[in-house]
Order: C-alpha cells, then structure tokens, then sequence
C-alpha cells in the first residue's frame, strides 16, 4: 500500500536571527500551517487523528541558528517542486527560509536516521561561573585547548542516559574542529561531529574544550550523508527518479 | 525609534521560552510610530502563552493599526525569570512587536480579565519604569489604561490605572486616539491632569482620579465627581451590531503553543439566560448575533490565513446561536483549505440537542466532554437561575456515552447562596447516576468533577451575597470527596485560599489598593498560578493596612448599602438586580428574555438597544429553551447565611 500514490519531498530550509528561539517542535507547527496556507495537496495519516505525513530531520536546539535543515513531507499527488520553495517560504515567520524542495525516492530512508555527520560553527565563549575568573577565550588559548583535544585518544564525558549517569567516550565523535579566529565575544570555530554511535551537543563539545568556556553563536552549517564511502548532501541523496526514466 | 533588541537578545539565552519575548506572529505589526500618531502599547498582564490568544486584545490591535492617526503594538508579564533579567541589566519592559521600551508609548493599556492578574499590572509598570500609582506620574508618563471584565468593580485598581473603559472596547478606543492626539497638537493644555479630563469627557471612560471618596466608618458613603463635566456614574459601552465588527481580520498565529491554539471566531456577544453568578452574562448584555454568512466568511478566510486546521466557535453559550445546527454541518462538510478541519464549540449547553451538536462535529476523537450544571439540586440551580434539570443532564451524558465519548466533566460551584449540604452532596449523586450511565455503554466510562468556590461578582444579582469562607468551601469540597471515594468519579476542585483573594479583590473598594500594592512589594506576582500563589501575603497586607478580610469578603451586604462600583454602570438597574436576587433566595428562575417578555433590566431600554438575534424561536432541546416549566421548587426551606450542619 506504501507509496501507492505518495508523492515524497524533500524541503531545505535555514533558521536565522529571532526565530531562533523556537523550539523544534515550534517549526514543525508552523511547516504544518505553512503547507496548509499554501494549500498542498496533503496526505494524511489514518487513524482518529489525521495528521501531515511529515519526518523531520536531527533537531536543532533552542536558540541555535542552521543554514542547513531538512523535512521531509508526503503529498498525495505529484506536483511541480520548483515553485514550492518561494512558496512556503512566503508562508513561514520570518527567520525559516526554504532554500530548496527536491521530489524525493520512495521510501528514501528517514532523514533522522541517514544523517552521519554534521557540520557547525561555534562560538566559544568565556563562561559566566566565578571561578572562570579572567580567562579570555581568545583564539590563541583555544586553539591550544583544541589541539589537547585532537591529540588525545580517548574523551570521556559524563552523560545522563535513562535517568542514570554514565560515562562515554566522545572522541571517535569529533571529525574536525578548525578555529576560525577571533569573534565578537570569544572564538569561533568550525567543526565536524558524527551522529553515531553517539549525538554530542556542542555544549558538551564546549565543555570538553575548557570548562570555563560556554557556547556563544551557533550554527549547523551542513549535513552529510555517507553512504558506501561517498558523502552526499541530503537533497541529492535520494532523488526520485521520474516514471518514464524508471519505465525504461 | 528605537529598539531595545539588541539588549534583550542576550538575556534570552538564559531562560525559559525565550519566543515568549520574539513578537513575529503572522498577523502581528510593526507599525511606523509617526510623530502625529497616538501609541498604544497593549499589554496582557499575564504569561505569552495565556495572552495572545486574548481575542479583545486582537480586537484592539487590530482596529487601532487600521487607523492612520494610531500604532499599536503588544506586550506581555515577562516571566519571573526575566523579570529579574531585566531588573538586573537594568532593561525596561518592551513590546514585543519592534521591542520598543515601554515607557515611550502615549498609553500603556491592560486587559483585566481576572482579579488575580491585579498584581502583575504592577509588576509591568514597574519593569516599565513607569511609577505605579497613577498620582506619582508627571506629564511625560504613559497614560495607563484598563479594560476588561474586572472593571466593571474598578475601585480596587484606582491607585495605578489612570483611566478605565468600561464595556465593548471597539468604539472607546478610537475616541481616547482622537482625545489624546488633539491634547498633544494644542500643546498638552492643562498638563496631564487636562488630559485626563479631557479623557473622563469620552463616554465609558472612567476616571478615578476626577472623583472624590467619602467613608462612614468602614462604610463607603459616596463617589463624586469633582467637576461638572465629568459624569457621575459611567455608562458602559456597547456595539450595536456585532456584524459591523469583524475583526480579528487577521487573527495573530502564535510561534510556541499556547492555550486555545486555534482559529476563533466570535458567534455571538451577551447572553440573556441570567445565570445568577455569572458576571459575563449579566454585563454584557444584550444578545448581539454576527451573521451566520460572515461567521462562515470569517471561518474560511481565517483558515485561508492563518493555516489552523481547528476553528472555535465562541460566545457565552455557543449552542444557543440561531441555526448553530445548520451551521455547525456545513462547516464539517465542507472541505476548507487542505481539508481534516476540526470544529469546536467551547461553551456547550447542557441538553440532548447539544450532545448531537458536538457528535456531528467531533466525528473522531471523542475522548471527553464537559458540562457545567452549577449546583447539585434543582432547588439550588432555581437559586442560580441555571435552569437545568436532572433529566436534562442525564440525556446529555446519555447521548454522550451512547455516542463514543467515555470521559465526562462536570463543572460545579459551591458556596452559592442558601447552598446547604444536601445540595452539595448532589452534586456526588449527580456523578454517581452520571458514571452509572455511563457503565451501560462502556467500561471505562469515568466522570470528573470540577469544583470551584463561588465569588460574587458586582453588576450581578448575588453582589449582596458574603462568600463563603476558606473553611467553609474546605468542608464542602472535603464532604464531596469524602461522599465519592470510591467511586469512578474524580473530583478536582480550585484552592480556597486563592478563592478568598479573588474576593477580596472582587468586591474590594479603593483601600484595596493599598493590599493589591503590599502583595506586589512583597513578591506576590503571577497570583492565579498556585505555585505562586500565598493567602498569607494578602492577610497579612490587608492587616498591615488596618483592612478586615471578612468584612470584604464572607459580609451580606444590605439592599441600601453604597455599593464601591454603584457609579459604574452596566445598564442592569439595581431595583432590577435586588428583585432578582429576592426572586433567587425564593428560589423562582426567570426565563432568557431572548423569547419572552422583556423584564426590564434596564439595558435594552437605557441604552436603546434590541437583542440581534436571527432565530424568533428558541433553540431545540431540553428546559433551558423556553419550554420549561419554572413554579417547581421553593418546596427546600430557604436559608440564607451559615449553612455547616445543615444535615445534622
């Protein structure tokens, strides 16, 4: 029955300035009325309650800003992608920009889980605690912190899993983390983490750096999707490929 | 002019739900602040989440941006967590459309719509840096403005709101612009004290400042104007025709949830079913239907708009709207937008016909339904003229259970007038029959019972009546308990001690003031949020100011007795409201004057309007049409005071 006559797309949009401080589940609400008000040719979901078929991808925290976010949307007839994207745009707050909407495979695996690794830029900043004194978290001081963090083998943070504390080791996590240079308030740096075979918010990551550091700014910058050795971008990871070409 | 985000945006990191601060709702402005033009900063003095969806707030928006001599913009009671933000970076409150400071508007104007927000207006004048007792102000302050229901008793909020609109704020609103603009283009003549003359001359404002106040003892003697020109009793104001008002045109669609997330369209303004304790009924009066046409109209731009996918149909008594069946069908069968649009009717009446209503439009999902019979016997809803019978009730959660839903609420008051403990306990025996009812149909048939305390209101036939205290409600709410362990129904019931505040607010004269400021000072914020909330903090504030409770609160008031709000009015003649609660203690109900004789109480007469109301015919359904048979009762001794042992 699955992808009877579904019609799978893919939408990729940004978050940027006030909208910020939505949460995840705000943005997925105002997708919903935005496909509404736009009036998409929605399918539903059976059952008491019929909803929107949409999966969204990883989640991005409060207060964090993304040039690259993902949703995927069911309709229940084909349509024209090109205009989708000034079109729900239109329709959102302003701060959610829909950058581009690709028709989507049948079935393409789950956004939340084909994302292997994500890109970011992040502020580090010198923390509000007392005892972090006058530490400046300058670029040069930084940078040394984050050389000590790429040179060791293992980074073992202390988690809350279950209501249980535990221990991980987030090392094999980090891919890359570049300083950029000074920001406004501290440093800014670019880095790379992996989703698996744990998520490591970039607070923690922060953390790991100094403890007398916080996050300023952040930023997702990108998404990867690896797939037998080759990094692919969400949008083009999946593409539908269209009937006739199938046919032949 | 100039924004205050850049010093706000840090704050927000730290705490909880930072786009309760964001503004950026479809629907919401930034409107240009030209030097001509009047500001308005509209403020909801309680959280985002529970002011946004405040409809006469939209209203207001709405119709002050349409003006081309007024900007409006809104505001909302920051969260203790960054009130104390804001206090210690020394950042005043804001609006949260261009967050423009607060103090730089013309008038800062709060929605009153329940007595325990009195505190937070304080609190925002404060964070504002606008002196909170209106006395203290100097011409370059805001003017603050109140409306909303609780002004209809505005005495105990003298000290701090410069003036009141009393009634439909459509109208007022655009005149005060009018009044305010042409002070400030003379050259401000006469100071502030000029304006707010001039603004005491707009009808329906009320401007405590322009008044004196003589007491007797602890009597209140009299109110009087200081001037000729200002009114001596304040009429209140009302839109004739409710279809010359379709407003929210563009309703604002919050970003984070919050309560009554939807699209709402007003069916209707007044209700004339003369429920006794109900406030909202009597002062709103008469019955202003909006055309059935513009209710769809408004139904399908607003979906078109705004992207909901549910529509509320509100009003006092949204069953009661003429034709609401044939309207209620063509919205569900007509396939708006994307389609999968859910309609709800919040305020259901208790009858078959009714349960039908809802059937039609809750296909699915019929998880629970609430009712609101009042009180426990039908002697006791002849007292409070909710003229509902037993088997009105039982057909309704009949129709309910046989229908789907397993889950009924039923909203009940105690602590009414000559309430004695049999009735109480009827209110055990009413959801005990309830769950039986419901147990031929399904297992899991539950029913919960809601249990508020009665606070009398003014402009209300029970404004004589003294509440009852805390022990007294305890003891009522701890028999009903008691009486249904054990039993599938639940009861939940509202706090006593916020109970008690409520009425001492409620019926409070100008001293109340006074309280109202020590409870602020002491940290009394956020008061209709339990975990906020502290009786002590108003005890102790009306011991320190020399101030009885009991004599606000639990005293009967005599029929000649100075009322603090009698120079307020809200057209309700007070021979009228006395025979009415005469007729109440003799237990006799008096039918909705929709389609009977008109009573004379005083509205439609005073202020010659008429009811608008589509339908001649009353609606379909159980007693509380017109077909109801109201010589019963009167048969229960009538017992007017102390009512603890009643049983024994």
């Amino acid at each position: 029955m699955k992808g009877d006559a579904g019609f799978p797309i893919r939408i990729a949009f940004t978050k940027n300035g006030k909208v910020r401080f939505i949460s995840h589940r705000d943005v997925a609400r105002a997708f919903e009325r935005a496909f509404r008000i736009e009036q998409l040719p929605l399918a539903f979901t059976l059952g008491f309650s019929p909803r929107p078929k949409v999966s969204f991808g990883l989640a991005l925290s409060v207060g964090h800003e993304s040039d690259a976010e993902y949703l995927d949307l069911e309709l229940a007839e084909p349509i024209a992608v090109e205009p989708l994207a000034a079109a729900i745009s239109a329709a959102l707050p302003e701060g959610l920009e829909v950058f581009d909407v690709v028709a989507l495979a049948d079935r393409a695996p789950a956004l939340q889980e084909a994302v292997t690794s994500v890109e970011w830029n992040i502020e580090v900043i010198t923390g509000s605690a007392p005892e972090s004194g006058e530490i400046d978290a300058g670029p040069e001081l930084v940078a040394a912190r984050v050389d000590a963090v790429l040179g060791s083998d293992t980074l073992v943070v202390d988690r809350i899993r279950k209501g249980k504390s535990t221990q991980e080791d987030i090392r094999s996590v980090i891919r890359r983390i570049t300083v950029l240079g000074a920001s406004e308030q501290g440093t800014s740096t670019a880095v790379e983490l992996s989703t698996r075979p744990t998520s490591v918010r970039p607070a923690e990551l922060v953390a790991v750096i100094g403890q007398e550091f916080c996050e300023g700014r952040v930023r997702r910058t990108r998404q990867w999707i690896e797939r037998d050795g080759e990094r692919l971008d969400p949008l083009t990871a999946d593409p539908r490929i269209a009937l006739e070409a199938r046919a032949s | 002019m100039t924004s205050l985000w850049p010093r706000i945006e840090p704050l927000l990191a730290g705490v909880e739900k930072p786009a309760r601060y964001i503004g950026m709702e479809r629907g919401s402005r930034r409107p240009h602040h030209g030097p001509g033009a009047v500001s308005w900063l509209l403020v909801y003095p309680d959280t985002y989440e529970i002011g946004l969806p405040n409809q006469g707030l939209q209203i207001l928006y709405e119709i002050l941006n349409e003006r081309p001599d007024a900007a409006a913009e809104r505001s909302y009671a920051p969260w203790l967590d960054l009130a104390a933000a804001l206090r210690e970076h020394a950042v005043p409150l804001f609006s949260v459309d261009t967050h423009r400071p607060a103090a730089d508007f013309d008038i800062v104007a709060f929605n009153l719509s329940a007595e325990l927000v009195y505190t937070n207006l304080l609190e925002c004048l404060d964070l504002a840096g606008i002196p909170v007792r209106a006395d203290q102000r100097s011409e370059d302050d805001p003017v603050v403005v109140a409306g909303g229901h609780c002004t209809f008793n505005p005495e105990p909020m003298t000290d701090f709101v410069d003036a009141f609109v009393i009634g439909d704020g459509e109208e007022p609103v655009g005149e005060m612009t009018e009044c305010i603009g042409d002070w400030k283009r003379a050259g401000r003549p006469g100071g502030r004290t000029g304006m707010l003359r001039a603004l005491a001359a707009v009808a329906g404002v009320y401007v405590p400042s322009m008044y004196d106040v003589e007491y007797d003892g602890p009597a209140l003697a009299s109110v009087t104007p200081r001037f000729s020109d200002v009114p001596a009793v304040v009429e209140k104001r009302t839109i004739a025709d409710l279809a010359d008002w379709p407003y929210p045109k563009e309703p604002l669609v919050p970003l984070i949830e919050v309560v009554h997330d939807r699209l709402n369209v007003e069916l209707f303004r007044g209700c004339t079913r003369g429920c006794r304790f109900c406030q909202a009924g009597m002062i709103t009066r008469p019955v202003r239907e909006r055309p059935a046409e513009q209710v769809r109209a408004m139904v399908e731009a607003g979906l078109a708009r705004t992207g909901y996918d549910e529509v509320a149909l509100t009003s006092l008594s949204s069953a009661d709207f003429s034709g609401i069946d044939s309207l209620v069908s063509e919205l569900v069968s007509d396939q708006i937008g994307c389609g999968n649009v859910g309609v709800s009717l919040p305020s259901l009446r208790v009858d078959a016909f009714t349960v039908g209503i809802a059937s039609e439009i809750q296909k699915v999902r019929r998880t629970g339904l609430t009712f609101a019979p009042e009180g426990g016997s039908w002697r006791l809803r002849q007292v409070i003229n909710k003229l509902i019978t037993e088997e009105d009730l039982y057909a309704a959660v009949e129709g309910a259970y046989s229908q789907g839903w397993r889950r009924v609420k039923l909203y009940f008051l105690v602590g009414l007038p000559t309430e004695m403990d049999e009735d109480t306990l009827g209110i055990a025996e009413l959801a005990r029959n309830v769950v039986k009812i419901g147990k031929q149909y399904t297992k899991q048939a539950s029913c919960t019972v809601s249990v508020g305390g009665f606070v009398p209101k003014a402009h209300t036939p029970f404004q004589w009546f003294g509440q009852n205290g805390t022990a007294e409600l305890h003891r009522k709410i701890h028999m009903l308990r008691d009486d249904l362990r054990k039993t599938a129904a639940q009861v939940r019931w509202h706090d006593p001690e916020a109970t008690f505040a409520e009425g001492i607010a409620s019926r409070g004269d100008r001293r109340i003031g006074a309280v109202i400021e020590r409870v602020w000072r002491a940290g009394g914020t956020f008061q209709e949020w339990s975990e906020h909330f502290q009786l002590g903090r108003w005890t102790d504030a009306m011991a320190a100011e020399g101030l009885d409770p009991d004599w606000y609160v639990t005293r009967h008031r005599t029929e000649d007795e100075v009322l603090p709000w009698d120079h307020i009015a809200a057209g309700l003649h007070r021979d009228f409201l006395w025979q009415d609660w005469q007729s109440s203690l003799a237990a006799h109900g008096l039918p909705d004057c929709r389609w009977t004789p008109c009573y004379d109480c005083g509205v439609c007469t005073d202020y010659a309007l008429e009811h608008v109301v589509a339908a001649a015919v009353p609606p379909a359904g159980g007693s509380q049409g017109t077909g109801q048979d109201l010589s019963l009762g009167g048969a229960v001794p009538v017992l007017l005071g102390p009512t603890r042992g009643a049983l024994s």
